[in-house]
């Protein structure tokens, strides 16, 4: 009948070894095996003649123009909507944040696709309205300036949130304190409020940045017909012509990355030290200012922004998938769902591509659950000393670019796994397992949200009634824990499905997903057919979004990203 | 069912930090009503949830009768002890129903069907909440959920039943209720009971023995009448019932309990060391005609008496009930009936 039992607290032996080899698994095995390759090589001198090449610098010329000149895109869009958005009296504040967030988590294969659809002289929608430039005109986006302002489009929202969630946070005395000090609205805006917000504004920057050296998506459509290399598409060209060298090389140049993503990372932990930039924050509490007369001013800027951002290329890609061909004019006869037969009911390689995302999607939502909701127990009860450690091991594959996580999974796996020798390279299990690794963090943050705010009585109670761990589990834990389970699960769905960047060099004959199938279909110039397969993730995305903004009331703070 | 046995028990949270639970040594006779009292961070809860299995000790051991239930080795996880616990939280379930938060631990063990149902029929009828069965926790009042939260412990016919400060979350007139219905549990399950709470009242309203912690430490443990009349400690002394704690001269001899010419005597004497501390509760200060004199500090009118605070001359306060009105900075005279050392 007596059980010693080490320790009071709630969780079983097995938990620890079970919670430590998982972040071994997903964080420590492929980020350690790309650090050592990329130091050997570097070692061995093979990385000199990388090094020495005028084109790798030329990449990374490019990397650092394209994502400097995003970040401040993102910086003017993002910044200006948080500022109206929280601070004046606008109207409609919820759905434009709502639709603001949309282009972050819209695919870049996507945004750059409808783009495209958007300008140069083959735009189906310029075309049925006459406002095509002539042909043999350039397409403007194939450029530097292009690829920038689509980074910009693409992380707007990462400096919304950031900027918003440091405005909700401050001091509403601080305002009130200024007001009553004789300073007009505006001097409180100068001397009070942007200073205050400046912490908000630089880590956002951060990110944006960090997220624009990573993406491979947009530099992929917009930068390989123009020649523009930024480093996650020189590895990728890299890997397709495949040599003796690529894996030194790749190593090399996915450590690059990983080195401009961590200074990056360190900027936006060095000016949020101390608080989660996310859960602080009191709902609207922030003083509103009157825009008086201003204000339909305002609004009108806003909605057109929008519509510039996000309803064009919608437009444009729905207009590029109607069309019977890529350039030919579009009007009432020439209009044709051709597309959206081909894909759906013809190519048995669209009908892969789905089957491949939605499953491998469904999988990692769901066995990442599993495994999150374990860990994340763990994170919120143990008193253990790593617990710190072992939040941020969890942390660092998403907060890298993907590009880099694939590489390592390549690395990982290039040759077939000791001891059992099975070799799981080119399979889907190798882009399953790197889903786990890099979505980790995004499954984990709801459930840890959760757990903390779960009341530990409810757990002791359970325990006294003479429950076990699976039972605690089963009854009442999962239970309690479920409206944010259910989150984790659409957030991981929705990222995982989209995906291009992990994929695009793990994947090999008959395991393509959806990204990776609406870039090569632009590839292989079936432009329209690449428009139609976006329009219907546009839709789902859509879907899914809508689905977790009806949830967010009962879900706890800081699971629904968009929300602050 | 046996007696509760806590044998010089400790507890350190981090290492070589302050002990918040140090050396306590403590039983509980089979079906005893202990009360835990001591303010907040006198380590209380920290026992309470020893015992429950929640924490391990630092030190010394837990027995239940013969078996040992935690040393600081190993230890009886909380999920075979048998025990039951009221949290101050209620801890109540959301996702179920009324009757299956208190159907849970017969479900955990296996019991089903017509019996579990009867089972819990009689538990919820125990606490008056029979046609609350199918509501959820959500749709109750505090003090429903509270009841629902007994019906819990009832249910199981637990070894030890702890309560932690169940009436913290509770307004005045639902606690006095509560009271009622803790004591009608206590007198029908014969379950070993013990009460955490930081209210004298309560402790002594309700509990056969009364143990004061602070600090850590365990002062005293008797009965509710006996730590009443003779507190040991200033810190007992300032923390059971009403009353001033008085430094006066040392009186010789090891009596403890005064009279008035005893006190007259010690107050009447030339001012020496050491000095001891004396115990003076109201109701033994009488305003009488001739005696000690005293200044009139602050009334408070209380309905059936008035609350006085007083000041000897020598500055020292002390508190005493008035049937009739006085003011402010009147000189009454007054005598001290009865006078307890510390």
């Amino acid at each position: 009948m007596t059980r010693p039992q080490n320790q009071g607290n709630s969780q079983p032996r097995w938990l620890f070894p079970f919670v430590v080899t998982v972040i071994f698994c997903l964080s420590v095995l492929p980020l350690g095996r790309l650090a050592a390759t990329g130091i050997m090589s570097a070692f061995r001198g093979g990385a000199s003649e990388l090094l020495s090449d005028p084109g790798l610098w030329r990449s990374v010329y490019d990397t650092l123009s394209t994502s400097f000149f995003g970040m401040i895109a993102a910086v003017v869009l993002g910044g200006g909507f948080a500022l109206l958005l929280t601070l004046f009296d606008i109207r409609g504040k919820a759905l434009l944040g709502f639709l603001f967030m949309l282009p972050t988590m819209i695919p870049p294969q996507v945004t750059a696709l409808a783009w495209i659809g958007m300008t140069g002289p083959s735009s189906a929608l310029l075309k049925a309205i006459g406002l095509a430039p002539p042909l043999g005109s350039p397409q403007p986006l194939y450029s530097i300036g292009g690829i920038a302002l689509l980074y910009g489009v693409q992380n707007a929202a990462l400096v919304y949130l950031s900027l918003r969630a440091g405005l909700l946070a401050l001091p509403r005395d601080a305002v009130e304190a200024a007001r009553l000090s004789g300073a007009s609205s505006f001097q409180v805006l100068k001397d009070v409020i942007l200073p205050l917000s400046l912490p908000g504004f630089a880590a956002g920057a951060a990110i944006a940045f960090v997220s624009c050296v990573g993406n491979f998506g947009i530099p992929a459509i917009l930068g390989i017909p123009a020649g523009i290399y930024t480093l996650p598409t020189l590895i990728y060209s890299k890997f397709a012509a495949f040599g003796p060298r690529t894996f030194a090389d790749i190593s090399v140049l996915s450590g690059l990355i990983a080195i401009l993503s961590v200074i990056g990372l360190m900027v936006e932990a060095r000016v949020l030290r101390g608080r989660d930039y996310r859960v602080i924050g009191l709902s609207g509490q922030v003083a509103v200012f009157r825009l008086g007369a201003w204000r339909w001013l305002a609004e009108l800027l806003l909605w057109l922004t929008i519509f510039l951002i996000l309803a064009m290329p919608l437009i444009a890609l729905v207009a590029s998938s109607l069309a019977p061909a890529y350039g030919v004019p579009l009007s009432p006869a020439t209009v044709t769902f051709k597309a959206y037969e081909e894909i759906l009911l013809r190519q048995a390689a669209t009908r892969i591509a789905f089957t491949n995302s939605l499953s491998l999607s469904l999988a990692t939502a769901f066995g990442l659950l599993v495994v999150t909701v374990l860990t994340g127990y763990f994170l919120v009860r143990s008193k253990s000393r790593f617990v710190g450690l072992i939040s941020a091991l969890a942390e660092i594959p998403y907060a890298l670019p993907g590009i880099v996580l694939a590489v390592a999974f390549i690395l990982l796996f290039a040759a077939p796994i000791p001891v059992i020798g099975i070799s799981i390279y080119g399979t889907i299990w190798i882009i399953l397992i790197a889903y786990f690794s890099s979505f980790f963090a995004v499954s984990l943050k709801p459930v840890v949200s959760a757990f903390r705010q779960l009341d530990p009585s409810l757990e002791e109670a359970a325990r006294l009634s003479g429950a076990g761990f699976a039972r605690r589990l089963a009854d009442i834990i999962v239970p309690l824990v479920a409206p944010a389970a259910g989150a984790s699960v659409i957030l991981v769905f929705l990222i995982a499905c989209n995906e291009l960047t992990v994929s695009a060099l793990l994947w090999s004959a008959g395991t393509q997903t959806l990204g990776v199938l609406i870039y090569n279909l632009d590839d292989s110039g079936s432009f329209n057919i690449a428009a139609a397969l976006s329009v219907l993730v546009v839709i789902m995305v859509i879907a899914m979004m809508v689905v977790l903004e009806l949830m967010a009331k009962r879900l706890p703070k800081g699971v629904v990203p968009w929300r602050s | 069912m046996a007696k509760l046995i806590l044998n010089r028990l400790s507890k350190t949270f981090d290492l070589g930090g302050r002990a918040a639970v140090n050396d306590v040594s403590l039983t509980v006779r089979e079906g005893g009503f202990l009360a835990l009292l001591g303010p907040s961070g006198c380590g209380k809860t920290t026992v309470l949830r020893m015992i429950a299995g929640f924490e391990q000790p630092s030190d010394g051991s837990i027995l239940l009768g013969e078996r040992v239930l935690a040393d600081a080795a190993e230890m009886v996880s909380p999920e075979h002890r048998n025990m039951a616990m009221v949290f101050q939280s209620y801890a109540l379930w959301p996702h179920m129903s009324v009757a299956e938060n208190v159907g849970y631990p017969l479900k955990v063990r296996g019991i089903s069907g017509e019996k579990r149902d009867r089972k819990v029929r009689e538990a919820l009828a125990a606490v008056h909440l029979e046609t609350y069965a199918n509501r959820r926790p959500a749709d109750l009042s505090g003090g429903q959920r509270q009841r629902v939260a007994l019906a819990r412990c009832l249910v199981t016919e637990p070894d030890v039943v702890l309560l932690d400060e169940p009436l913290a979350n509770l307004d005045r007139h639902l606690r006095q209720e509560m009271e009622e219905t803790f004591r009608e549990f206590h007198a029908r399950s014969g379950a070993t009971m013990i009460y955490v709470t930081h209210d004298q009242a309560e402790a002594m309203a309700l509990a056969t023995d009364v143990a004061v912690m602070s600090e850590g430490k365990l002062l005293q443990v008797a009965t509710p009448e006996e730590i009443y009349a003779r507190p040991e400690g200033r810190l007992v002394g300032g923390l059971v019932g009403q009353g001033a704690i008085l430094s006066l001269p040392s009186p010789f001899g090891d009596r403890r309990l005064f009279d008035w010419p005893a006190m007259q005597e010690i107050l009447a004497g030339p001012a020496r060391e050491p000095r001891a501390d004396i115990l003076v509760r109201p109701q033994d200060v009488e305003i009488a005609a001739e005696g000690q004199a005293a200044t009139v500090l602050s009334v408070l009118f209380e309905g059936e008496r008035y609350a006085l605070r007083l000041a000897l001359p020598d500055g020292q306060a002390l508190r005493a009930f008035s049937r009739h009105p006085v003011k402010v900075s009147d000189h009454l005279s007054i005598v001290i009936r009865a006078a307890w050392r510390l």
